[in-house]
Protein backbone atom coordinates (compact mmCIF):
# COMPACT_ATOMS: atom_id res chain seq x y z
CA UNK A 1 0.00 0.00 0.00
CA UNK A 2 1.34 3.30 -1.11
CA UNK A 3 0.26 6.27 0.70
CA UNK A 4 -1.55 9.62 -0.04
CA UNK A 5 -0.08 11.93 3.08
CA UNK A 6 -1.51 15.45 3.55
CA UNK A 7 0.35 18.23 5.78
CA UNK A 8 -0.66 21.09 7.38
CA UNK A 9 1.82 23.70 6.87
CA UNK A 10 1.21 27.21 8.89
CA UNK A 11 2.59 30.24 8.08
CA UNK A 12 3.60 31.89 11.21
CA UNK A 13 5.78 34.96 12.25
CA UNK A 14 9.32 34.09 11.64
CA UNK A 15 10.56 31.95 15.00
CA UNK A 16 13.57 34.83 15.00
CA UNK A 17 11.26 37.56 15.32
CA UNK A 18 10.86 39.72 18.65
CA UNK A 19 6.98 39.62 19.55
CA UNK A 20 5.34 42.97 19.58
CA UNK A 21 1.80 43.79 21.41
CA UNK A 22 -0.38 45.41 19.51
CA UNK A 23 -1.13 48.88 20.95
CA UNK A 24 -5.41 48.03 21.00
CA UNK A 25 -3.81 44.48 23.05
CA UNK A 26 -5.90 42.47 20.89
CA UNK A 27 -3.01 40.69 19.41
CA UNK A 28 0.81 41.15 18.36
CA UNK A 29 1.87 43.20 15.60
CA UNK A 30 2.21 41.44 11.89
CA UNK A 31 2.08 44.13 9.52
CA UNK A 32 5.69 44.50 8.01
CA UNK A 33 6.87 41.52 10.43
CA UNK A 34 9.39 38.64 8.81
CA UNK A 35 6.74 35.67 8.69
CA UNK A 36 7.95 31.39 7.62
CA UNK A 37 7.04 28.09 7.48
CA UNK A 38 6.29 27.05 11.29
CA UNK A 39 9.41 25.25 11.77
CA UNK A 40 7.18 22.04 13.42
CA UNK A 41 5.51 22.24 9.95
CA UNK A 42 8.90 21.65 8.14
CA UNK A 43 9.74 18.90 10.10
CA UNK A 44 6.25 17.38 9.13
CA UNK A 45 6.50 18.31 5.50
CA UNK A 46 10.39 16.73 5.50
CA UNK A 47 8.99 13.31 7.01
CA UNK A 48 6.46 13.31 4.18
CA UNK A 49 9.11 14.00 1.64
CA UNK A 50 11.64 11.01 3.31
CA UNK A 51 8.38 8.93 2.71
CA UNK A 52 7.56 9.41 -1.05
CA UNK A 53 11.79 9.17 -1.49
CA UNK A 54 11.16 5.90 0.13
CA UNK A 55 8.46 4.89 -1.89
CA UNK A 56 6.48 4.48 1.22
CA UNK A 57 3.60 7.84 0.20
CA UNK A 58 3.01 7.71 -3.55
CA UNK A 59 2.56 11.84 -3.09
CA UNK A 60 2.46 14.59 -0.55
CA UNK A 61 -0.53 17.34 -0.59
CA UNK A 62 1.09 20.16 1.61
CA UNK A 63 -2.43 22.70 2.81
CA UNK A 64 -2.79 25.77 4.61
CA UNK A 65 -5.05 27.95 5.64
CA UNK A 66 -4.45 31.66 5.55
CA UNK A 67 -4.16 34.85 3.87
CA UNK A 68 -3.06 35.18 0.15
CA UNK A 69 0.53 34.54 1.65
CA UNK A 70 -0.42 31.23 3.01
CA UNK A 71 0.54 30.73 -0.56
CA UNK A 72 4.00 31.60 0.19
CA UNK A 73 4.26 29.03 2.59
CA UNK A 74 3.15 25.76 0.02
CA UNK A 75 5.36 27.06 -2.25
CA UNK A 76 8.29 26.52 0.29
CA UNK A 77 6.72 23.06 1.01
CA UNK A 78 6.35 22.16 -2.78
CA UNK A 79 10.37 23.30 -2.96
CA UNK A 80 10.80 20.98 -0.43
CA UNK A 81 9.19 18.13 -2.04
CA UNK A 82 4.96 18.02 -1.67
CA UNK A 83 3.90 17.16 -5.35
CA UNK A 84 0.83 20.13 -4.81
CA UNK A 85 -0.99 22.09 -2.56
CA UNK A 86 -4.76 23.19 -1.14
CA UNK A 87 -4.59 26.53 -0.10
CA UNK A 88 -7.88 27.10 2.32
CA UNK A 89 -8.19 30.93 1.52
CA UNK A 90 -8.89 32.57 5.71
CA UNK A 91 -8.59 36.33 5.19
CA UNK A 92 -6.02 38.12 7.24
CA UNK A 93 -8.80 39.71 9.46
CA UNK A 94 -10.71 36.02 10.12
CA UNK A 95 -7.32 34.53 10.68
CA UNK A 96 -6.84 35.79 13.81
CA UNK A 97 -9.89 34.50 15.22
CA UNK A 98 -9.45 30.81 13.21
CA UNK A 99 -8.97 28.26 15.93
CA UNK A 100 -7.21 25.10 16.29
CA UNK A 101 -10.95 23.65 16.42
CA UNK A 102 -11.81 24.92 12.73
CA UNK A 103 -8.09 24.14 11.14
CA UNK A 104 -9.01 20.52 12.37
CA UNK A 105 -12.69 20.12 10.99
CA UNK A 106 -10.69 22.01 7.25
CA UNK A 107 -8.09 19.25 7.91
CA UNK A 108 -10.58 16.55 8.36
CA UNK A 109 -13.02 17.25 5.42
CA UNK A 110 -9.99 17.32 3.27
CA UNK A 111 -8.75 14.53 4.04
CA UNK A 112 -12.05 12.59 3.26
CA UNK A 113 -11.99 14.19 -0.03
CA UNK A 114 -8.75 13.32 -1.05
CA UNK A 115 -8.76 10.10 0.46
CA UNK A 116 -5.63 10.58 2.12
CA UNK A 117 -4.11 7.71 4.49
CA UNK A 118 -1.70 9.38 6.65
CA UNK A 119 -2.44 13.41 8.07
CA UNK A 120 1.14 14.67 9.60
CA UNK A 121 1.60 18.23 11.02
CA UNK A 122 3.49 20.02 13.23
CA UNK A 123 3.00 18.85 17.34
CA UNK A 124 2.24 22.99 17.87
CA UNK A 125 2.52 26.52 16.23
CA UNK A 126 4.81 28.57 17.81
CA UNK A 127 2.14 31.82 17.25
CA UNK A 128 -0.68 30.56 19.59
CA UNK A 129 1.66 27.05 20.91
CA UNK A 130 -2.14 25.07 21.42
CA UNK A 131 -0.57 22.16 20.73
CA UNK A 132 -4.21 20.32 19.79
CA UNK A 133 -4.74 20.38 15.69
CA UNK A 134 -3.39 16.43 15.10
CA UNK A 135 -5.37 15.04 18.24
CA UNK A 136 -8.61 16.65 17.14
CA UNK A 137 -8.14 15.74 13.42
CA UNK A 138 -7.49 12.67 14.09
CA UNK A 139 -10.69 12.77 16.83
CA UNK A 140 -13.53 13.65 13.99
CA UNK A 141 -11.78 11.23 11.54
CA UNK A 142 -12.12 8.62 14.24
CA UNK A 143 -8.61 7.92 13.27
CA UNK A 144 -5.67 7.05 15.90
CA UNK A 145 -3.29 9.59 16.45
CA UNK A 146 0.49 9.21 17.01
CA UNK A 147 1.92 12.76 18.31
CA UNK A 148 5.13 13.90 19.54
CA UNK A 149 6.94 11.59 17.01
CA UNK A 150 10.80 11.64 16.88
CA UNK A 151 10.59 8.20 14.77
CA UNK A 152 8.22 6.71 12.44
CA UNK A 153 8.36 3.42 10.38
CA UNK A 154 6.19 1.68 8.21
CA UNK A 155 4.93 -1.74 9.07
CA UNK A 156 2.23 -3.36 7.33
CA UNK A 157 -0.33 -1.26 7.62
CA UNK A 158 0.61 0.48 10.65
CA UNK A 159 3.22 2.81 11.91
CA UNK A 160 5.83 1.86 14.51
CA UNK A 161 5.83 5.38 16.57
CA UNK A 162 8.76 6.66 18.69
CA UNK A 163 6.85 9.61 20.43
CA UNK A 164 8.46 12.14 23.10
CA UNK A 165 6.82 11.92 26.53
CA UNK A 166 7.85 13.98 29.81
CA UNK A 167 10.24 11.37 30.77
CA UNK A 168 11.51 9.78 27.80
CA UNK A 169 10.25 7.75 24.81
CA UNK A 170 7.76 5.90 24.32
CA UNK A 171 6.86 3.27 21.50
CA UNK A 172 3.41 2.77 20.40
CA UNK A 173 1.82 1.29 17.29
CA UNK A 174 -1.20 3.02 15.07
CA UNK A 175 -3.30 1.19 12.52
CA UNK A 176 -3.27 3.71 9.23
CA UNK A 177 -5.03 5.54 8.20
CA UNK A 178 -3.66 7.81 11.00
CA UNK A 179 -2.33 11.54 12.29
CA UNK A 180 1.24 12.03 12.96
CA UNK A 181 2.16 15.13 14.98
CA UNK A 182 6.08 15.92 14.28
CA UNK A 183 8.22 16.37 17.31
CA UNK A 184 11.67 18.29 16.77
CA UNK A 185 13.89 15.28 16.47
CA UNK A 186 12.00 13.50 14.14
CA UNK A 187 14.16 15.25 11.34
CA UNK A 188 16.29 18.08 9.79
CA UNK A 189 14.03 19.96 7.44
CA UNK A 190 15.76 20.19 4.12
CA UNK A 191 16.72 23.43 2.08
CA UNK A 192 15.10 24.04 -1.10
CA UNK A 193 17.06 24.10 -3.22
CA UNK A 194 16.76 26.24 -6.64
CA UNK A 195 16.19 24.37 -9.09
CA UNK A 196 13.61 23.05 -6.68
CA UNK A 197 12.17 26.33 -5.85
CA UNK A 198 12.02 27.12 -9.68
CA UNK A 199 9.86 23.40 -10.40
CA UNK A 200 8.11 24.73 -7.24
CA UNK A 201 6.53 27.41 -9.10
CA UNK A 202 5.04 25.33 -11.88
CA UNK A 203 3.29 22.72 -9.03
CA UNK A 204 -0.44 23.34 -8.68
CA UNK A 205 -1.78 24.66 -5.64
CA UNK A 206 -5.82 24.38 -5.74
CA UNK A 207 -8.10 26.87 -3.95
CA UNK A 208 -11.06 26.99 -1.67
CA UNK A 209 -13.25 28.67 1.45
CA UNK A 210 -13.74 26.79 4.70
CA UNK A 211 -17.17 27.27 3.19
CA UNK A 212 -16.52 25.21 0.19
CA UNK A 213 -15.96 22.28 2.70
CA UNK A 214 -19.04 23.11 4.40
CA UNK A 215 -16.91 24.17 7.81
CA UNK A 216 -18.30 26.97 9.98
CA UNK A 217 -15.94 28.97 11.20
CA UNK A 218 -17.53 30.91 13.95
CA UNK A 219 -15.40 31.91 16.73
CA UNK A 220 -15.64 29.54 20.06
CA UNK A 221 -13.54 31.87 21.76
CA UNK A 222 -12.96 35.61 22.65
CA UNK A 223 -9.57 37.38 22.97
CA UNK A 224 -10.16 39.69 25.76
CA UNK A 225 -6.72 40.83 25.89
CA UNK A 226 -2.75 40.21 24.98
CA UNK A 227 -0.09 41.92 27.17
CA UNK A 228 3.28 41.71 27.31
CA UNK A 229 4.70 39.38 30.12
CA UNK A 230 5.82 41.05 33.54
CA UNK A 231 9.46 42.46 33.03
CA UNK A 232 11.67 40.26 35.37
CA UNK A 233 14.35 42.74 36.38
CA UNK A 234 17.97 42.20 36.46
CA UNK A 235 19.35 41.32 40.01
CA UNK A 236 23.19 41.86 40.64
CA UNK A 237 26.32 40.57 40.03
CA UNK A 238 28.89 38.94 42.63
CA UNK A 239 32.25 38.89 42.69
CA UNK A 240 33.02 35.52 43.05
CA UNK A 241 31.51 31.98 44.34
CA UNK A 242 31.89 33.35 47.95
CA UNK A 243 29.99 35.70 47.39
CA UNK A 244 27.25 33.86 45.39
CA UNK A 245 27.18 31.18 48.15
CA UNK A 246 26.65 33.46 50.94
CA UNK A 247 23.72 35.69 48.89
CA UNK A 248 21.95 32.10 48.33
CA UNK A 249 22.48 30.88 51.80
CA UNK A 250 20.79 34.43 53.19
CA UNK A 251 18.12 34.19 50.68
CA UNK A 252 17.32 30.82 52.03
CA UNK A 253 17.79 29.09 48.70
CA UNK A 254 20.53 26.70 49.79
CA UNK B 1 -21.10 24.14 38.08
CA UNK B 2 -18.77 21.12 38.25
CA UNK B 3 -15.55 19.74 36.91
CA UNK B 4 -13.68 16.71 36.04
CA UNK B 5 -10.26 16.25 36.59
CA UNK B 6 -8.51 13.38 34.20
CA UNK B 7 -6.06 11.88 36.46
CA UNK B 8 -2.55 11.28 35.52
CA UNK B 9 -0.39 8.43 37.06
CA UNK B 10 1.36 5.47 36.32
CA UNK B 11 -0.98 3.12 38.44
CA UNK B 12 1.38 3.40 41.65
CA UNK B 13 1.33 7.01 42.29
CA UNK B 14 -0.07 10.14 41.26
CA UNK B 15 1.90 12.54 38.61
CA UNK B 16 2.16 15.47 40.45
CA UNK B 17 0.61 18.09 37.98
CA UNK B 18 -2.41 16.43 38.58
CA UNK B 19 -2.47 18.08 41.87
CA UNK B 20 -1.71 21.17 40.30
CA UNK B 21 -4.65 20.67 37.39
CA UNK B 22 -7.30 19.71 40.81
CA UNK B 23 -6.09 22.99 42.28
CA UNK B 24 -7.13 24.82 39.10
CA UNK B 25 -10.12 22.93 39.09
CA UNK B 26 -11.21 24.31 42.63
CA UNK B 27 -10.66 27.82 41.39
CA UNK B 28 -13.08 27.80 38.85
CA UNK B 29 -15.99 26.57 41.91
CA UNK B 30 -18.19 23.70 42.13
CA UNK B 31 -17.49 20.09 42.67
CA UNK B 32 -14.45 18.41 41.47
CA UNK B 33 -14.60 14.88 40.34
CA UNK B 34 -11.28 12.90 39.58
CA UNK B 35 -11.37 10.40 37.22
CA UNK B 36 -8.79 7.80 37.50
CA UNK B 37 -8.07 5.29 34.02
CA UNK B 38 -5.74 2.88 34.32
CA UNK B 39 -4.99 -0.65 35.28
CA UNK B 40 -4.74 -2.17 38.83
CA UNK B 41 -4.61 1.23 39.98
CA UNK B 42 -6.27 0.99 43.59
CA UNK B 43 -3.38 2.23 44.97
CA UNK B 44 -3.67 5.99 43.22
CA UNK B 45 -7.59 5.92 43.85
CA UNK B 46 -6.48 5.26 47.51
CA UNK B 47 -3.99 8.61 47.31
CA UNK B 48 -6.65 10.65 45.52
CA UNK B 49 -9.21 9.65 48.11
CA UNK B 50 -7.10 12.03 50.67
CA UNK B 51 -6.84 14.90 48.24
CA UNK B 52 -8.64 18.10 49.69
CA UNK B 53 -11.53 19.49 47.78
CA UNK B 54 -12.70 16.26 45.86
CA UNK B 55 -15.55 15.03 46.39
CA UNK B 56 -15.89 11.75 43.83
CA UNK B 57 -13.72 9.56 41.93
CA UNK B 58 -14.27 7.78 38.86
CA UNK B 59 -12.88 4.73 38.68
CA UNK B 60 -11.98 3.29 35.35
CA UNK B 61 -9.66 -0.14 35.72
CA UNK B 62 -8.98 -2.52 32.78
CA UNK B 63 -6.27 -4.05 30.88
CA UNK B 64 -7.02 -2.12 27.75
CA UNK B 65 -5.80 0.89 29.79
CA UNK B 66 -2.19 -0.13 29.97
CA UNK B 67 -0.07 2.68 28.32
CA UNK B 68 -3.08 5.28 28.23
CA UNK B 69 -3.36 5.61 24.73
CA UNK B 70 -5.73 8.58 23.76
CA UNK B 71 -7.87 6.25 21.85
CA UNK B 72 -8.79 4.48 24.68
CA UNK B 73 -8.68 6.93 27.08
CA UNK B 74 -11.11 9.92 25.34
CA UNK B 75 -13.92 7.08 25.11
CA UNK B 76 -14.02 7.09 29.03
CA UNK B 77 -13.77 10.39 29.57
CA UNK B 78 -16.85 10.99 26.84
CA UNK B 79 -19.10 8.44 28.34
CA UNK B 80 -18.42 10.56 32.52
CA UNK B 81 -18.89 13.40 30.33
CA UNK B 82 -22.66 12.05 29.18
CA UNK B 83 -23.39 10.81 32.55
CA UNK B 84 -22.75 13.93 34.87
CA UNK B 85 -22.42 16.63 32.23
CA UNK B 86 -19.76 18.77 33.81
CA UNK B 87 -19.15 22.30 33.11
CA UNK B 88 -15.34 21.66 32.72
CA UNK B 89 -12.69 19.22 31.90
CA UNK B 90 -9.24 19.69 33.16
CA UNK B 91 -5.86 17.60 33.19
CA UNK B 92 -2.35 18.58 33.64
CA UNK B 93 -0.47 20.03 30.33
CA UNK B 94 1.74 16.83 30.25
CA UNK B 95 2.04 14.66 27.50
CA UNK B 96 -0.46 12.83 28.46
CA UNK B 97 -2.87 15.58 29.05
CA UNK B 98 -2.23 17.47 25.79
CA UNK B 99 -2.67 14.22 23.73
CA UNK B 100 -6.26 13.24 25.60
CA UNK B 101 -7.98 16.01 25.82
CA UNK B 102 -7.99 17.90 22.44
CA UNK B 103 -8.94 14.36 21.23
CA UNK B 104 -11.98 14.69 23.72
CA UNK B 105 -12.91 18.43 23.10
CA UNK B 106 -13.30 17.80 19.33
CA UNK B 107 -16.00 15.16 19.95
CA UNK B 108 -17.90 17.85 22.43
CA UNK B 109 -17.16 20.29 19.20
CA UNK B 110 -15.42 22.57 22.06
CA UNK B 111 -12.27 24.27 21.23
CA UNK B 112 -9.77 23.16 24.12
CA UNK B 113 -7.37 25.48 25.85
CA UNK B 114 -4.25 24.69 26.22
CA UNK B 115 -1.63 25.43 28.78
CA UNK B 116 -3.41 28.06 31.23
CA UNK B 117 -1.37 29.56 33.74
CA UNK B 118 -4.30 31.35 35.14
CA UNK B 119 -7.86 31.11 36.04
CA UNK B 120 -9.90 34.23 35.90
CA UNK B 121 -13.75 33.37 36.19
CA UNK B 122 -15.44 29.94 35.21
CA UNK B 123 -15.09 31.01 31.73
CA UNK B 124 -12.29 32.84 31.52
CA UNK B 125 -8.05 31.76 30.91
CA UNK B 126 -4.80 32.79 30.92
CA UNK B 127 -2.40 31.44 28.59
CA UNK B 128 0.94 32.46 26.94
CA UNK B 129 1.10 32.70 23.49
CA UNK B 130 4.15 32.65 21.44
CA UNK B 131 6.64 31.05 23.73
CA UNK B 132 5.97 33.57 26.47
CA UNK B 133 6.24 36.31 24.86
CA UNK B 134 3.10 37.64 25.00
CA UNK B 135 0.03 36.27 27.51
CA UNK B 136 -3.65 36.21 26.06
CA UNK B 137 -6.56 36.24 28.26
CA UNK B 138 -9.31 34.56 26.67
CA UNK B 139 -13.52 33.81 27.54
CA UNK B 140 -14.72 30.66 26.35
CA UNK B 141 -18.09 30.32 24.68
CA UNK B 142 -18.40 26.69 24.70
CA UNK B 143 -21.03 25.22 26.84
CA UNK B 144 -18.24 22.80 28.47
CA UNK B 145 -14.87 24.11 28.72
CA UNK B 146 -11.98 21.40 27.77
CA UNK B 147 -8.62 22.93 29.66
CA UNK B 148 -4.94 21.84 30.21
CA UNK B 149 -3.23 23.21 33.29
CA UNK B 150 0.55 24.58 33.28
CA UNK B 151 1.58 22.51 36.50
CA UNK B 152 3.99 25.58 37.37
CA UNK B 153 1.59 27.70 37.80
CA UNK B 154 -0.83 26.38 40.28
CA UNK B 155 0.74 25.26 43.70
CA UNK B 156 -0.56 21.49 44.08
CA UNK B 157 -3.51 20.53 46.37
CA UNK B 158 -3.06 18.99 49.45
CA UNK B 159 -2.99 15.37 50.10
CA UNK B 160 -4.91 15.29 53.37
CA UNK B 161 -8.68 16.20 54.44
CA UNK B 162 -9.80 14.80 51.80
CA UNK B 163 -12.72 11.85 51.96
CA UNK B 164 -13.61 11.44 48.36
CA UNK B 165 -15.46 8.33 47.32
CA UNK B 166 -14.69 6.56 44.18
CA UNK B 167 -17.53 4.69 42.06
CA UNK B 168 -16.76 1.88 39.41
CA UNK B 169 -16.99 3.21 35.72
CA UNK B 170 -17.75 0.35 32.91
CA UNK B 171 -15.49 0.04 30.62
CA UNK B 172 -16.89 -1.76 27.33
CA UNK B 173 -16.64 -0.90 23.82
CA UNK B 174 -12.86 0.51 23.32
CA UNK B 175 -11.09 0.69 19.71
CA UNK B 176 -9.12 -1.53 20.45
CA UNK B 177 -7.54 -2.14 17.41
CA UNK B 178 -6.65 1.79 16.85
CA UNK B 179 -3.53 1.48 18.18
CA UNK B 180 -1.18 -0.28 20.81
CA UNK B 181 1.30 0.37 23.24
CA UNK B 182 4.51 -1.22 23.04
CA UNK B 183 6.82 0.30 25.96
CA UNK B 184 8.43 3.07 27.26
CA UNK B 185 12.04 3.80 27.87
CA UNK B 186 12.17 6.53 31.00
CA UNK B 187 15.54 7.96 32.01
CA UNK B 188 16.11 7.00 35.34
CA UNK B 189 17.85 8.84 38.39
CA UNK B 190 17.96 9.49 41.60
CA UNK B 191 17.32 13.00 41.21
CA UNK B 192 14.46 14.61 41.87
CA UNK B 193 12.38 15.38 38.56
CA UNK B 194 12.53 18.56 36.66
CA UNK B 195 9.58 20.09 36.76
CA UNK B 196 8.76 19.17 40.17
CA UNK B 197 12.50 19.58 41.82
CA UNK B 198 13.00 22.97 44.14
CA UNK B 199 16.25 23.28 42.83
CA UNK B 200 17.49 23.13 38.86
CA UNK B 201 21.46 23.34 37.66
CA UNK B 202 21.15 23.19 33.74
CA UNK B 203 23.72 23.40 31.39
CA UNK B 204 23.88 24.98 28.20
CA UNK B 205 26.51 24.97 25.06
CA UNK B 206 29.02 26.49 27.50
CA UNK B 207 29.42 22.85 28.92
CA UNK B 208 31.58 21.80 25.86
CA UNK B 209 30.73 18.22 26.43
CA UNK B 210 28.32 15.38 27.92
CA UNK B 211 31.04 14.68 30.07
CA UNK B 212 31.34 18.02 31.66
CA UNK B 213 27.93 17.43 33.07
CA UNK B 214 29.53 15.63 35.31
CA UNK B 215 29.94 18.48 37.59
CA UNK B 216 26.64 19.71 37.39
CA UNK B 217 25.40 16.08 38.32
CA UNK B 218 27.84 16.31 41.55
CA UNK B 219 26.60 19.86 42.16
CA UNK B 220 23.28 18.77 41.74
CA UNK B 221 23.21 16.05 44.61
CA UNK B 222 24.79 18.72 46.80
CA UNK B 223 21.89 20.60 46.32
CA UNK B 224 19.21 17.84 45.84
CA UNK B 225 18.74 19.61 42.83
CA UNK B 226 17.42 18.08 39.27
CA UNK B 227 19.50 18.44 36.38
CA UNK B 228 18.15 20.26 32.73
CA UNK B 229 19.71 21.74 30.06
CA UNK B 230 19.35 24.33 27.34
CA UNK B 231 18.61 23.60 23.55
CA UNK B 232 21.64 24.36 22.42
CA UNK B 233 22.90 21.84 24.81
CA UNK B 234 20.73 18.56 24.05
CA UNK B 235 20.99 19.72 20.19
CA UNK B 236 24.83 19.34 20.37
CA UNK B 237 24.62 15.72 21.98
CA UNK B 238 25.59 16.45 25.21
CA UNK B 239 22.27 15.06 27.04
CA UNK B 240 19.04 13.38 26.45
CA UNK B 241 16.10 15.63 25.15
CA UNK B 242 14.21 14.78 28.08
CA UNK B 243 16.25 17.20 29.92
CA UNK B 244 15.74 19.86 27.61
CA UNK B 245 14.26 22.93 29.36
CA UNK B 246 12.20 25.70 27.62
CA UNK B 247 9.78 26.30 25.19
CA UNK B 248 9.75 23.46 23.03
CA UNK B 249 10.85 21.54 26.19
CA UNK B 250 9.86 21.29 29.85
CA UNK B 251 8.49 24.60 31.58
CA UNK B 252 9.93 24.73 35.24
CA UNK B 253 9.02 26.84 38.00
CA UNK B 254 11.90 26.09 40.79
CA UNK B 255 12.68 28.07 43.80
CA UNK B 256 16.40 28.06 42.53
CA UNK B 257 17.20 27.88 39.15
CA UNK B 258 20.87 27.92 38.48
CA UNK B 259 21.85 28.58 34.89
CA UNK B 260 25.84 27.57 33.78
CA UNK B 261 26.81 28.33 30.54
CA UNK B 262 23.61 29.14 29.10
CA UNK B 263 23.40 31.93 26.79
CA UNK B 264 19.72 33.09 27.68
CA UNK B 265 17.96 31.97 23.95
CA UNK B 266 14.10 33.26 24.15
CA UNK B 267 13.42 29.84 24.02
CA UNK B 268 15.11 28.68 27.04
CA UNK B 269 13.69 31.98 29.14
CA UNK B 270 10.52 30.60 28.44
CA UNK B 271 10.77 27.53 30.23
CA UNK B 272 12.63 28.59 33.00
CA UNK B 273 11.67 32.83 33.68
CA UNK B 274 9.37 32.22 36.34
CA UNK B 275 11.51 30.77 38.54
CA UNK B 276 11.84 32.34 42.34
CA UNK B 277 15.37 32.83 42.02
CA UNK B 278 17.49 32.52 39.18
CA UNK B 279 21.41 32.46 39.22
CA UNK B 280 23.32 33.03 35.99
CA UNK B 281 27.51 31.64 35.71
CA UNK B 282 28.44 32.52 32.53
CA UNK B 283 32.17 33.53 31.31
CA UNK B 284 30.41 36.44 28.83
CA UNK B 285 29.22 39.54 30.61
CA UNK B 286 26.90 40.29 27.65
CA UNK B 287 24.73 37.08 27.72
CA UNK B 288 21.36 37.91 27.87
CA UNK B 289 20.69 35.36 30.63
CA UNK B 290 22.33 38.26 33.14
CA UNK B 291 19.34 40.09 32.19
CA UNK B 292 16.94 37.92 34.01
CA UNK B 293 18.98 36.70 36.56
CA UNK B 294 18.79 38.07 40.09
CA UNK B 295 22.25 36.49 40.85
CA UNK B 296 25.11 36.76 38.46
CA UNK B 297 28.64 35.34 38.03
CA UNK B 298 30.57 36.40 35.47
CA UNK B 299 33.26 33.70 35.57
CA UNK B 300 35.04 30.48 33.72
CA UNK B 301 32.26 28.00 34.58
CA UNK B 302 34.79 25.08 34.82
CA UNK B 303 36.60 26.97 37.55
CA UNK B 304 33.08 28.33 39.57
CA UNK B 305 31.25 24.81 39.51
CA UNK B 306 34.26 23.05 41.47
CA UNK B 307 34.70 25.79 44.01
CA UNK B 308 30.68 25.97 44.57
CA UNK B 309 30.64 22.41 44.86
CA UNK B 310 33.46 22.35 47.25
CA UNK B 311 31.54 25.52 48.88
CA UNK B 312 27.85 24.84 49.06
Amino acid sequence: MSLKVLVGVKRVIDYAVKIRVRPDKLGVVTDGVKHSMNPFDEIAIEEAVRLKEKKIAKEVIAVSCGPAQAQETIRTALAMGADRGIHVEVPAKEMEKLEPLHVSKILAKLVEKEGGDLLIVGKQAIDDDTNATAQMTASLLNWPQATFASEIKKTDGELEVTREIDGGLESIKVKLPAVVSADLRLNEPRYATLPNIMKAKKKKIQKMKPGDLSVDVTPHLEVVEVLDPPVREAGIKVDDVEGLVTKLKEAGRI
Amino acid sequence: QSTLVVAEHDNNALTPITLSAITAAKKLGGDVSCLVAGHNCSKVVEELTKASGVTKILVADSDALVGFLPERLAPIVLASQNQFNYTHIVAGASALGKSLLPRVAAQLDVSPISDIIEVKAPDTFVRSIYAGNALMTLKSKDAVKVITVRGTSFEPAELSGGSAGSEPLPVSDLPLDMSQFIGQELSKSDRPELTAAKTVVSGGRGMKSGENFEMLYKLADKLNAAVGASRAAVDAGFVPNDMQVGQTGKIVAPELYIAVGISGAIQHLAGMKDSKTIVAINKDPEAPIFQVADLGLVADLFKAVPEMIEKV
